[in-house]
């Protein structure tokens, strides 16, 4: 039992630390280092351009969606590899949010099911961060229940015509291809009648409003489509098939190990070490140190279960289920971690914003943390997903799985 | 990176869990719950023929001398089959407290017999009401002979010799503290055995007058030699208390499948799953703060001290959660002696108390944090 590398990682680790030491943009390492919360911003640059540009130099010198084919715009290296560059990235890792969702699930889903011209094409401008792109499944009708979508695609032609609505889709405003699951046939059960295409997110028809969220912030958008036409060979897998092509997505959207989960513990223990209450310091009273010691406990059990995780990949085998936790646990426990830290400020607590406290970093963690457990699988369906594929407890009953989706009722009450 | 055990050491787990799947059945542990023995006398001859009760003793002082990874794996599976003999007492406290601090003709007496099963040790340290702390230490020593009383010690009844934490100053540091080395088959000693949560593991009330007891370690080096002691077999308690969290999850899995109630398997309701899904992130939290814990335990590292705080911590609250969620699950069958829920349920909240409560080390991870932080 070690943390150490292996020759071959320690060897990679090193060429990485090194190149990032020579071309990161450390003018911005402080703001990145800071932002945990879901969201990164820079207060005197554009982030998205300063993204945009450390992933061009990062693809130009090899060293970008490493795990990814070179021919795609990848570099072909292992899984223990990409989890290392991650490491040593650190904070500049932040920068890569805007193309979480295009390399972590448009690109695989392309891999796993575009034409081969289309990959050659579309994937190096998704690798070097020159295109971004964006994933339009949940709906207003459909969001755990991702199979219940209604955006309707048509067959007119070489062409489909796509009319409906999408929701919650990040980045949706600077993105510049998505890619869209439709149902292509109504009177089939709902798994059934799906269809995944990719689309210019420029095409006539699309239209991209953002969403104001209970934050106050907008990192979402909703995504109305009017007579939007797709040509067929910008299909993805089969018609009828989107279902299959979509568990592709979803499955990498979950996999991602190695890739830090913010807690908001570090912040609070320091927090906590720093701070006076009535009686004393806080860090010397029981029912605080008693708070923070479960916390630590959660927070370092995530970090060594997926220390597990990557030691498995350095062995070259699959890791273990245990790495689906790390979503549950951290979302709630950022929440409760904000509201105790506002708990532990009295009632000052409830200023937000640059005259609050720490410059309100726990009131906007408060704030953002109900996104956490729902985002990306909410609590209750990461929940079933352990039951049911790790400890192998049966599936819902589900009274809609052999009805035509058109025969399924729509609303609760009248 | 491989913070993993071993496929030597993964090997070594197979082995026990078979063995004690085969010795230790819940059959053979209620034989000592329906107090008709006061420990599995044939489990614990198995045990060291099979060379676990001295895996990591040294081989010069009869052991395997394999380590204390070895002793990990095997701890969880005697966790797992909550099997009803004193190897925590004489295999975490007394031995280690031995490795650590005996001399050389103490090893000599004491270890070989350990691995070979012939003596039972255990740590004396509690006096009643509270944690571990020198202020609470009020047994005497003086000119070697020991005057007090110890309650409750673990496996007390049936140990050959004791650790004994004893007071030999009165400065109000530390440096009070010295530990001494008790055969309790000699003179001076007065053992009553207590009722308690779990009946599979005895405890005891010992009491001391003029008792002759030679020195373990050096004078007023007691409380420093007792910290490593309680910070190792934090790790290897931990350990244990993975394999009962992961025993009582299966044990909760399976009656989810098999029960049929309103016409479908329970576990397909919701209220169910979700409650076996939080089990498994508590095992799954406490499994790798434990690793941790054997990492830093193995390699005699600077960070042990925290390591073992919160695979304690995290252990302690998965198995008490596992268990009691356990019997949830199994509904009224579960609250009935006939199953096996409850014997994991007491082993679970015996175990929470036996280092000292979870209130202790949660205060000591916070002091070795904050020591960390501020070195």
């Amino acid at each position: 039992m070690n943390f150490d590398d292996t020759p071959q990682e320690a060897e990679f680790r090193a060429a990485a630390r090194a190149w990032i030491a020579a071309n990161a943009p450390k003018q911005y390492e402080d703001e990145l280092r800071k932002s945990s919360l879901g969201r990164t911003v820079l207060k005197n640059a554009d982030i998205l351009e300063v993204a945009k540009a450390w992933q061009k130099k990062k693809a130009d010198a090899g060293w970008a969606c490493l795990h990814w084919p070179k021919e795609y715009g990848g570099r072909g290296a292992s899984p223990i590899e990409r989890v290392i560059w991650q490491q040593e990235e650190g904070p500049f890792g932040q920068l890569s949010r805007v193309f979480i969702i295009g390399h972590g699930m448009c690109g695989p889903t392309m891999m796993a099911f575009a034409r081969e011209e289309h990959k050659r094409s579309y994937l190096p401008p998704l690798a070097s961060g020159e295109k971004v792109w964006c994933q339009l499944f949940s709906e207003p009708a459909g969001g755990s229940d991702v199979a219940g979508l209604r955006t309707r695609a048509e067959k007119d032609g070489d062409d489909w015509v796509i009319n409906g609505q999408k929701i919650w889709t990040s980045g949706a405003h600077y993105s510049d291809y998505g890619i869209l699951l439709t149902r292509t046939d109504p009177t089939v059960p709902k798994h059934k009648g799906l269809t995944m295409f990719f689309l210019d997110m420029k095409s006539e028809g699309v239209e991209v409003r953002p969403i104001k969220q209970a934050s106050g912030a907008s990192d979402f958008n909703e995504v109305y489509f009017t007579n939007v036409r797709i040509p067929d060979h910008q299909r993805l897998g089969e018609v009828g098939d989107g279902w299959n092509v979509s568990l592709t997505t979803l499955m990498n959207e979950r996999s991602a190990i190695g890739a830090a989960v913010s807690t908001g513990f570090p912040e609070l223990f320091e927090y906590c070490s720093g701070l006076m209450l009535d009686d004393g310091p806080a860090i010397e009273d029981r029912a605080v140190r008693s708070k923070l010691a479960n916390w630590a406990v959660k927070a370092s059990g995530l970090k060594y279960t997926s220390m597990r995780a990557i030691s498995a990949l350095s062995r070259g085998e699959r890791p273990g289920p245990e790495n689906s936790i790390g979503k549950l646990v951290a979302g709630s426990m950022i929440q409760d971690v904000a509201t105790y830290a506002l708990d532990l400020q009295g009632a000052t607590g409830v200023v937000s914003g640059e005259d609050a406290e720490l410059a309100g970093r726990f009131q906007a963690m408060l704030l953002r943390a109900p996104g956490t457990r729902v985002e990306g699988g909410t609590d209750e369906i990461m929940r079933n997903i352990i039951a049911e594929r790790v400890l192998g407890l049966p599936g819902d009953i589900r009274v809609d799985k052999d009805v035509p989706f058109n025969k399924i009722p729509t609303r609760g009450r009248g | 990176m491989n913070f993993d055990f071993s496929d030597d050491q993964k090997q070594l787990r197979d082995q026990a869990r078979k063995f004690l799947a085969e010795k230790c059945s819940p059959k053979a542990v209620r034989i000592v719950l329906d107090g008709k023995a006061p420990y599995d006398k044939e489990l614990w001859k198995g045990l060291a023929e099979m060379g676990f009760l001295g895996v990591a003793i040294p081989e010069e002082f009869g052991g395997a001398g394999a380590g204390h990874l070895e002793l990990c794996v095997i701890a969880e599976e005697m966790g797992r089959a909550i099997a009803p003999v004193p190897f925590s007492s004489t295999v975490y406290l007394a031995a280690e407290a031995l490795l650590i601090a005996g001399s050389e003709a103490q090893k000599k007496k004491w270890l070989p017999a350990i691995a070979s099963g012939d003596a039972i040790g255990t740590l004396a340290l509690f006096e009643g009401k509270g944690n571990p702390a020198p202020k609470n230490v009020k047994l005497t020593a003086a000119n070697g002979v020991l005057n007090g009383a110890k309650k409750p010690v673990a496996d007390g009844a049936i140990a050959d010799f004791a650790v004994v934490a004893a007071r030999t100053g009165s400065s109000g540091r530390d440096g009070d503290i010295s530990l001494f080395l008790v055969d309790l088959k000699a003179g001076g000693v007065e053992v009553k055995g207590l009722t308690n949560l779990d009946p599979t593991r005895g405890q005891a009330e010992i009491t001391f007058k003029d008792c002759k007891a030679e020195p373990l370690g050096a004078a007023g080096e007691g409380w420093s030699i007792l910290t490593q002691v309680l910070d190792r077999a934090a790790v290897l308690c931990a350990f244990e208390q993975v394999g009962g969290a992961d025993r009582a999850l299966e044990m909760g899995r399976d009656y989810a499948l098999d029960r049929i109630a309103f016409g479908r398997q329970i576990g397909s309701f919701q209220a169910i799953k979700h409650m076996l899904a939080d089990m498994y992130v508590s095992a799954t939290l406490a499994r790798s703060n434990s690793y941790y814990g054997a990492w830093a335990l193995s390699t005699n590292a600077a960070e042990l001290p925290e390591a073992a705080a919160a695979a304690r911590i995290s252990a302690t609250q998965a198995f008490q959660h596992c268990a009691k969620n356990n019997i949830q699950v199994h509904g009224g069958m579960g609250f009935t002696w006939e199953f096996d829920c409850h014997m994991y349920y007491r082993r679970a909240n015996a175990m929470a108390l036996g280092l000292g409560s979870l209130t202790y080390w949660e205060d000591q991870l916070i002091d070795r944090m904050r020591k960390k932080n501020a070195a």
